[in-house]
C-alpha cells in the first residue's frame, strides 16, 4: 500500500529528471536572473533566462533541493524554452491548477510534467514542485512589463 | 526507560497514519498533549472562564487563582526565588524579543558586543541582529567544536569587557548538544555581561534550576513540554526586571493612567499588557504537574537512553550520517541525520507513508546548516511517550527509503 502510494509521487520520469537534470547550469548571456527559495525547507533555485522579442530563447536552473523541486525545475525549463512569454505564463497557470488537483486544459501539451500530477495528493510537497515555476513567472513577468 | 503506559495518556498517539500506527518523532517541534492538559483547558473554559485581576465576581476569582497558581507552578519548576520573576508570554520567541527590546535597547550602545553561537535557533539570532543594527553594536559568534559542542575556551576568547549580553541555547534543537550554561554564565558575569538562556529545548527534557545556573534571563515555550501552544515563560532576575521598561502598553499592566503619563503595575504584571493567556497558563500548569509526576530526572535519563539506542541502531544503516555529539550522554533526545544523497524531504515523505513523523528542513537554524555544510537535514526527536519500538520502526522506514531510492536511481 505505502510503496504504491510512493510510486504515485515518485514516478520514474521524475526520478530521471532529478538524476539527469536538463538545462542545469547558468546562462552567461542571460537577461533575466531570478533567485528564489523556500524559507521553510531550504530549497533554493537560481534561474537564468534569455528572453528576446517576447520569446524564451533559453532557460537554465541551478540550485539545491529535493527530488520533486529539482525535477520540476528541469521539466519547467524544458517546457518553456522556445515558448512565447504569454505561453510560458499560461503553462505556469496550468501547472498551478494541476497542483491544486483541478481539471487542466488538455489542449496544452505538458510533456513530462504529467508525471507530477501525483504531487497534488501530497499537500506538504506542492510547494516543492511550484518553486521553479514561481521563479519563472516572476522572471518573464518582470521582463514583459 | 520510562513505563510504556505513559503513551496511554496521549490520545493523539492512538491512531493510524497512512495505514500504519502513528510513530511521532517530531516532539522537538512540538510535543503531544496528555489528556490531563486537554482536560485542564476544557475545564477552564467549561467552568471557570472569566477575565483575571479585575472582577469582583466568583468566576473572576477562580480564573485569577488558576492563572496565578500556574505561575507558582512555573516558579517551582525552574526554582525561581519568586513569582515576580515569572512572566507569561506567547513563547520563547516573544520572550527573547522582549529581552532584546527592553533590556537590550536600554543597556547596549555603539561598539558594545552581543555574543551568541553558531548553533542558535533563528529566534535567538534575529532579535540580536536587529538590536546590533539599531545600536551600532557588534554581534559576535562563538564557533563550535568538530562534534558540535561548545568549548569554554572559545567562549572565553569571544566574551570581552565590551560584551553586554551573552545569549545561548541550553540544548540545541538540531545537534541535541547540551551546553554548559552554568560555566558560560560565570564567564559572562566575570565580564559584567548578562546571561540570557534560550531554554526552549531544555525545559521539556531536564531539570532547570535558575538559581544554580545563576542566569539572568531564561525563555521557554509551553507547547514543547506537553502544554498548549501560545504560552511561554520569561524568567528574569527581579533586580533586572524592576529596572526594565515594558514593551507593550495597555490594560492589565498599568497602575495609574493620566492624560499624559502613566505608571506601571508591579512585577510580574507590568510586562503582561492586555488580557493574559489565561487558559494557556493553566494548561502549562497542568503540563508541569504531569511532568513532575514522572520526574524530570527520569525524563532526562529516558531520553539519553533512547537517543543512545537510536544512534546505535541508525548507525547500522550504511550511508547514514548523524550530526552532533556522538556521545549520547552529551545530547538530548534527538538525532539529526542525512541518508546518503537522498534529500531529507524525500526521506520524510517515505517515512510519513509508513506512519512515522519526522522533521525535514533547516530547523530554523540556517547559520548552523552552513556550519554543517548541508542545506537541510532530517531530525527524529523523542519524548516521554517514545519507545525502543518506535526507534525500530524508524530504522525499518529508513531502510525502505534507502532501498526505494536506490532502486529508482
Amino acid at each position: 500500500m505505502s510503496i504504491k502510494n510512493l510510486d504515485q509521487l515518485y514516478r520514474s520520469v521524475i526520478m530521471d529528471h532529478y538524476k539527469n537534470p536538463r538545462n542545469k547550469g547558468i546562462i552567461d548571456e542571460s537577461n533575466v536572473t531570478i533567485d528564489m527559495n523556500n524559507p521553510t525547507c531550504g530549497d533554493v533555485i537560481h534561474l537564468t533566462l534569455q528572453v528576446d522579442d517576447g520569446i524564451v530563447k533559453n532557460a537554465k536552473f541551478d540550485g539545491e533541493g529535493c527530488s520533486i523541486s529539482m525535477a520540476s525545475a528541469s521539466m519547467m525549463t524544458q517546457l518553456v524554452i522556445g515558448k512565447k512569454v504569454d505561453e510560458a505564463l499560461q503553462a505556469a497557470h496550468t501547472f498551478s491548477d494541476m497542483m491544486l488537483g483541478k481539471e487542466v486544459d488538455d489542449t496544452m501539451d505538458l510533456g513530462d510534467l504529467e508525471a507530477l500530477t501525483g504531487v497534488s495528493k501530497f499537500p506538504a510537497r506542492i510547494k516543492c514542485a511550484t518553486l521553479a515555476w514561481k521563479a519563472m513567472e516572476k522572471g518573464v513577468g518582470s521582463d514583459s512589463e | 526507560m520510562l513505563n510504556k503506559e505513559i503513551r496511554k495518556h496521549f490520545p493523539i498517539l492512538d491512531q493510524e497514519i497512512n495505514g500504519h500506527p502513528l510513530v511521532y518523532l517530531d516532539s522537538a517541534a512540538t510535543s503531544q498533549k496528555p489528556q490531563q492538559v486537554i482536560d485542564a483547558l476544557s475545564n477552564y473554559y467549561s467552568l471557570d472562564n472569566s477575565n483575571v485581576h479585575r472582577g469582583v465576581h466568583t468566576l473572576g476569582n477562580r480564573a485569577t487563582e488558576g492563572y496565578e497558581n500556574a505561575r507558582d507552578k512555573v516558579r517551582a519548576f525552574i526554582n525561581a526565588k519568586s513569582t515576580e520573576e515569572v512572566i507569561f508570554m506567547r513563547g520563547t520567541t516573544t520572550a527573547l524579543n522582549m529581552v532584546a527590546q527592553s533590556y537590550g535597547r536600554a543597556n547596549v550602545g555603539e561598539g558594545d558586543e552581543i555574543v551568541i553561537t553558531y548553533m542558535e535557533h533563528h529566534s535567538n539570532i534575529i532579535p540580536w541582529q536587529q538590536l546590533a543594527k539599531e545600536k551600532g553594536a557588534v554581534l559576535k559568534y562563538v564557533n563550535l567544536e568538530e562534534d558540535g559542542t561548545l568549548s569554554l575556551e572559545k567562549v572565553r576568547e569571544v566574551i570581552t569587557e565590551r560584551t553586554k549580553i551573552v545569549s545561548i541555547m541550553y540544548v540545541s534543537n538540531v545537534l541535541g548538544t547540551m551546553n554548559p550554561i552554568k560555566e558560560i554564565t560565570e564567564i559572562a558575569h566575570s565580564h559584567g555581561a548578562v546571561m540570557v538562556v534560550d531554554g526552549a529545548q531544555a525545559a521539556p527534557h531536564l531539570k532547570i534550576d535558575v538559581q544554580l545556573l545563576d542566569c539572568d534571563f531564561l525563555a521557554f515555550s509551553g507547547h514543547k513540554m506537553c502544554g498548549p501552544t501560545g504560552i511561554g515563560v520569561l524568567y528574569g532576575k527581579k533586580e533586572l526586571l524592576n529596572n526594565m521598561e515594558p514593551v507593550e502598553f495597555g490594560g492589565e499592566m498599568i497602575d495609574f493612567v493620566g492624560l499624559y503619563d502613566s505608571t506601571w503595575k508591579e512585577l510580574p504584571w507590568k510586562f503582561e499588557g492586555g488580557t493574559p493567556i489565561i487558559a494557556g497558563a493553566i494548561g502549562l500548569g497542568a503540563a508541569i504537574d504531569f511532568l513532575e509526576e514522572i520526574g524530570m530526572d527520569n525524563i532526562e535519563r529516558h531520553e539519553h537512553e533512547l537517543a543512545g539506542y537510536a544512534m546505535k541502531r541508525m548507525s547500522e544503516i550504511e550511508g547514514l550520517s548523524i550530526y552532533g555529539p556522538l556521545d549520547p550522554g552529551k545530547r538530548a533526545g534527538m538525532v539529526t541525520f542525512n541518508l546518503n544523497d537522498v534529500h531529507p524531504h524525500d526521506v520524510a515523505t517515505v517515512l510519513d507513508m509508513h506512519g512515522i513523523a519526522v522533521r525535514a528542513g533547516h530547523h530554523c537554524a540556517q547559520p548552523l546548516m552552513k556550519w554543517l555544510e548541508v542545506s537541510s537535514t532530517a531530525r527524529a526527536s523523542f519524548y516521554i511517550y517514545n519507545t525502543e519500538e518506535d526507534v525500530d520502526r524508524l530504522v525499518d522506514g529508513l531502510r525502505i527509503a534507502k532501498e526505494y531510492f536506490n532502486d529508482v536511481y
